[in-house]
């Protein structure tokens, strides 16, 4: 029997062009799977942790690009190497520790061996045993290594692309993006203050568009906007950057304030006040005295608001489920009373965040409103229909800047 | 801290009164504790802390490498005061009902100053508005509690949980 439902009519882009995303989007598996094919294993640089998870020879962690799995080593040359975790012989996960240091990494399904830069060093029997069995003379350890990808190591972060002809990473951030990634890893050392992880039910890029929306946040986020840490009459700009792939989200924490805006923010709450006030009262700390939220595609967000910094890696498990997984991280420099202060405003975000439980749950609701929604396409037509950098926030024009790269890229 | 507790009775008769006494008045602290956060007394559950009460709700993996960061931190009362204004005022969620299920309650010693060292288990459920419960948190409590006329407050509350993410969202705490 057919299905009721003509997909590929589905799959139709609306006429309007960008200011428009068709909710099959975040629906249909055949565009997720294309989505890991072609953005997530493509010329993408990905990120996959941190320098400072995996400082000494030997060290490993395991992480995620896109749906699969990979092992973050250092090896003994000091060098960070990204591998697919999967043994080359019968496809087992070859490393199922989370972090751990080792020699090498060993398959314990027939102990296939690996060197920390996924070269395959041991076959156990491979010359038979009693003058019997083994390998074939021909079998050549060294085509059946691990699947390595593309790495680069820069300020603290290790990144990684499957494909080994990706742009070098600076080009593909493009200038302004790249300010922003250098601005929070200049090359000082880092230290990791913990990781945070969840599992929205929601689309991957419903995740990533929420933080290309400065809109949104001024007017669902009552705790951002009472405490003025982020608010529609700040000093702000809004732009897109690596062919609208990125989104870089600028503004500035205020402080607690009424103005004309106020009126027209609801869950603008004067009566408010922290009985904590250092929870709300960030140390000055970059010079430029800006806060910053920059979407570097497509599996990160790096975080600085307050004194809270993260790099919050996005990792779909399919078309509604996604995992946030937060590195919360400050400096190896820091004084203690910053340290205390990262801590403090850690409780502004994650699962639990004063901002970021809105954010999840209203993620949520999208997904069930895109799952049964046909046809129908959403409408972003906020601070116009073009995709210009906007000196404010009342803007969409970050997610229509995405949804120009995104619709190439697909070739939807 | 001194373990004075022997850590398996199996009905022994040696074990002192006091101690089965201490245990069996904790139960029902815990119990009454965690009913508090599932009748939604947000307000009742501020009085089982002490002023300089530090409370985190922590996953095991942060627990487990020493790693600082609580994914619901709160260190004295002005901050637990803090979290529940922000649930009752600011936060956006969907509603829902949430049950705690304690057990294993276990002394694990006493600090010099009598502050009560204990570990207990715990499981929560949550139903989302319009749909079925989940095991949406299991864990430990990893706790020191100090005794006065008033009764027991924690002066340190820590809700380790074993779930590697928080499904969704944790608004209320553990």
């Amino acid at each position: 029997m057919s299905s009721l439902v003509d997909k590929s009519a589905e799959r139709r882009w609306p006429a309007e062009g960008f200011t428009r995303i068709p909710y099959w989007v975040y629906t249909d598996q055949d565009v997720f799977d294309r989505e890991m094919e072609r953005l997530f294993w493509g010329a993408s640089w990905c990120f996959v942790g941190l320098s400072c998870e995996i400082p000494n020879p030997g060290d490993f962690k395991r992480s995620w690009v896109g749906t699969r799995q990979v092992v973050v080593t250092r090896d003994k040359d000091g060098v960070a190497n990204v591998l697919e975790n999967r043994c080359a012989h019968k496809g087992a996960l070859v490393c199922w520790q989370d972090r751990g240091t080792a020699k090498d990494l060993i398959c314990p399904y027939h102990q296939w061996s690996y060197d920390l830069k996924g070269n395959l060093t041991g076959v156990p029997l491979k010359r038979g045993a009693l003058g019997k069995g083994g390998m074939p003379r021909d079998f050549d350890n060294s085509r059946h290594g691990l699947r390595k990808l593309k790495v680069h190591e820069r300020g603290g972060v290790i990144w990684a692309s499957y494909d080994p002809d990706v742009p070098d990473f600076e080009s593909y951030c493009g200038p302004d993006a790249l300010h922003y990634v250098d601005r929070l890893f200049p090359g000082r050392e880092l230290e990791l203050l913990g990781y945070s992880r969840q599992i929205i039910p929601c689309n991957w890029k419903m995740y990533f568009e929420n933080l290309k929306d400065p809109y949104h946040a001024t007017l669902l986020h009552a705790f951002f906007i009472t405490f003025g840490l982020w608010r529609a009459d700040s000093k702000s700009h809004s732009s897109c950057d690596g062919d609208g792939r990125h989104g870089v989200m600028v503004s500035r924490n205020e402080g607690k304030k009424t103005t004309g805006a106020t009126k027209e923010m609801a869950r603008f709450a004067d009566s408010l006040e922290m009985n904590d006030k250092d929870s709300v009262t960030p140390a000055p700390e970059f010079a430029d005295r800006e806060v910053a939220g920059i979407t570097l595609f497509p599996s990160v967000v790096l975080q600085q608001q307050a004194n809270t910094l993260a790099m919050r890696h996005i990792i779909p498990k399919g078309p509604g489920q996604t995992e946030i997984s937060w590195h919360f991280f400050g400096y190896a420099d820091d004084t203690p009373e910053l340290r205390r202060l990262r801590l403090r405003h850690a409780n502004l975000m994650g699962p639990s965040g004063f901002v970021s439980v809105d954010d999840s749950e209203v993620l949520a609701q999208c997904q069930f409103g895109a799952s049964t929604a046909g046809n129908a396409a959403a409408v972003l037509e906020m601070g116009g229909k073009e995709t210009e950098p906007q000196d404010h926030m009342v803007t969409e024009v970050m997610i229509r800047g995405f949804y120009k790269f995104y619709r190439k890229e697909m070739g939807y | 801290m001194k373990e004075n507790v022997t850590r398996v009775y199996r009905g022994r008769q040696s074990e002192s009164r006091e101690l089965r006494d201490l245990r069996r008045d904790l139960r029902d602290f815990y119990e009454e504790y965690t009913l508090a956060i599932d009748e939604n007394e947000l307000e009742t559950w501020l009085e089982f802390f002490t002023d300089d009460a530090v409370y985190k709700a922590i996953s095991r993996e942060n627990w487990d490498l020493s790693l600082p960061l609580a994914t619901m931190y709160c260190d004295g009362m002005a901050m637990l005061k803090d979290r529940v204004q922000a649930i009752r005022e600011t936060a956006v969620f969907e509603p829902r009902s949430q049950r705690h299920f304690v057990s294993g309650v276990r002394l694990r010693g006493t600090e010099a100053d009598g502050t009560i060292l204990v570990q207990a288990n715990y499981l929560v459920t949550e139903a989302l508005s319009n749909r079925d419960p989940v095991v949406f948190s299991v864990g430990r409590y990893i706790d020191r509690v100090v005794r006065d006329d008033s009764g027991f407050r924690f002066r340190e509350h820590c809700a380790v949980y074993d779930n590697y993410r928080v499904i969704n969202t944790l608004v209320w705490p553990l």
